[in-house]
């Protein structure tokens, strides 16, 4: 008798044990099957530009003239490159060092009210939908630039500023947490040698956590080179690369959405669009290994 | 023996907590006096007082007075930033700063305005020289400071603190955290110091307050219970507490 209910019991726990891996290698494949298929599908219609269209790759990267519906049908991507790498860069550029400041603020001049108030209020901007962004972006920013800067105002300054303010709680967040792990040690062996407080973030804040810091910045170029609708509403979507920062522009985002609806699947012009995608998801890849291979050089 | 620092009716408190009970002793100059007592007594607090390393943490609010030769270090003239090059500090983990060896050392002096290189070189040779450390690290300065043993980290951690020639160091149970070769080197070193730094070392072990101090200091719920000689508190305690503490009655 004894014996059997501990075969019994013993039988549950082996099936608990089989649903629990069952489920779990269920789920991990389907995720990588979907992420397999869409690399797949995305690099199939994508490549299929050079293969199947015969346009010279060469043509595509370097290309400034963007008329697929011309005669001939032209492809040069250059000017959505240039513009969506314009405004990520730019975006940074300006969210970076104000990310830094609202860290350095929360985690070492007023951690109380920065903990409580700063950084709640910062994160919040992350759940702003980017239509908003946009929206905002069109009826304040733009008009502003028109103002001051010759041109529409539509253009890379107010698509990068737009990005900025979207990816300034990415940047603050990694920040804020690289800043708080800071072994306490290091601040108290700089404080001790007579130092005050703004030479130990110089010396030693920076320094030390700018590995993280780095990776909160290529988080941050990666959302804002991704970014579409935000930007596409505030950059003016004209195919060329613009001279001036206040002189409309594209984005490869903001290419793919404008046209994506007007063309028919498996002609050149569509196919064109998902070279474009292709190229985005690359570099989506190329920001997630820096930032790989970041965060391991910051362990050491 | 010359008076170095002088703590007066010294109150401490964190908040409501009432850390430090009136609190008065002098430290003599050149030699090394030794603060025990079971945990939480104190005598962490009263060393960072000596730097005004409390300073920092918010809610804590000091009566009475430290002198340091002859400056009130809680003044309203005093500068934190050059009482703390005075009076340098050894922490209980090694911290060394994620930089090279040599930058390590010479963290402090540059921080005080050295920048000529030849300058920062004879410092960085002569700390080192002074931590005992320079024979094990002077063919790899370049080398980054997290490389090398937990106790080689702690000697250069003394020699960061000499670089910038302070007249006081101040070891918070800088051996508790090495095993027991780097603690012999640490006391050893300590003993060479007091001939030209007056070192005043918090420790958790008996013995070694007894192997290298000359004077010791009995801590107990925040008071002092007893100040002697290292000899005298250690063979003939005046105070049953102490010799309960000593004996390893508690704590």
């Amino acid at each position: 008798m004894a014996r059997s209910v501990e075969r019994e019991k013993r039988s549950k726990h082996l099936t608990e044990e089989w649903v629990g891996r069952v489920y779990t290698l269920i789920c991990v494949g389907l995720l990588v099957l979907t992420i397999f298929s869409m690399v797949y599908f995305v690099a199939s219609k994508g490549l299929s530009t050079f293969f199947k269209d015969g346009v010279n790759p060469i043509d595509l990267f370097t290309g400034v003239k963007w008329a697929p519906e011309g005669e001939p049908p032209l492809f040069g991507a250059l000017p959505f490159i240039v513009g969506s790498f314009s405004t990520s860069i730019l975006a940074a550029l300006i969210a970076a060092p104000l990310g830094f400041c609202a860290a350095v603020f929360i985690v070492e001049l007023m951690p109380k009210f920065g903990r409580k108030v700063l950084q709640p209020v910062i994160e919040l901007l992350a759940g702003i939908p980017s239509v908003v962004y946009g929206f905002v972006g069109l009826s304040v920013i733009v008009p502003f630039f028109r103002d001051i800067f010759p041109g529409q105002g539509l253009g890379l300054a107010a698509g990068g500023v737009v990005l900025s303010i979207m990816i300034l709680p990415t940047i603050t967040t990694i920040a804020t947490d690289a800043l708080a792990a800071l072994p306490a040690g290091l601040k108290e062996g700089s404080y001790a040698l007579g130092s005050t407080r703004w030479q130990t973030i110089y010396r030693i804040v920076l320094p030390t956590t700018l590995p993280a810091l780095l990776t909160g910045i290529v988080l941050g170029i990666a959302r804002a080179f991704g970014e579409a609708l935000a930007v596409q509403m505030v950059i003016g979507n004209a195919p060329h690369i613009p001279t001036s920062l206040f002189e409309s522009a594209s984005t490869l985002t903001s290419a793919i959405t404008l046209s994506m609806g007007n063309t028919i699947m498996g002609t050149a012009h569509n196919n064109a669009l998902w070279t474009l995608a292709l190229i985005l998801l690359t570099m989506t890849f190329v920001f997630v290994f820096i930032v790989r291979w970041l965060e391991r050089r910051s362990k050491v | 023996m010359q008076v170095l620092i002088d703590i007066k009716n010294l109150d401490l408190y964190y908040g409501e907590f009432h850390a430090l009970k009136k609190v008065s002793m002098s430290i003599p100059e050149k030699a090394i006096t030794a603060f025990i007592g079971p945990s939480g007594c104190g005598k962490s607090t009263l060393l960072r007082t000596l730097n005004r390393m409390n300073d920092m943490i918010p809610g804590t609010r000091i009566e009475g007075s430290i002198r340091v030769g002859d400056t009130d270090i809680y003044g309203s003239d005093v500068d934190v930033e050059t009482l703390r090059k005075k009076v340098g500090m050894v922490f209980q983990q090694p911290n060394p700063f994620p930089k090279s060896i040599y930058d390590n050392v010479a963290y402090g002096p540059r921080l005080h305005g050295i920048t000529k290189k030849h300058e920062l070189d004879e410092i960085v040779e002569k700390s080192l020289r002074s931590a005992a450390l320079w024979d094990e690290v002077k063919d790899h300065l370049k080398r980054s400071a997290l490389s090398i043993s937990g106790g080689q980290q702690q000697r250069l951690c003394i020699a960061r603190a000499l670089a910038v020639n302070p007249d006081v160091l101040l070891m918070d149970e800088a051996t508790s955290a090495l095993d027991p070769i780097s603690t012999l080197k640490i006391e050893e070193l300590a003993q060479e110091l007091k001939d030209r730094y007056t070192i005043v070392m918090v420790t958790h072990n008996m013995h070694q307050a007894a192997r290298v101090s000359n004077q010791t200091v009995f801590f107990l719920n925040g008071e002092v219970i007893e100040y002697a000689d290292t000899e005298k508190l250690f063979s003939n305690p005046t105070d049953q507490r102490t010799e309960d503490y000593i004996s390893g009655r508690f704590g």
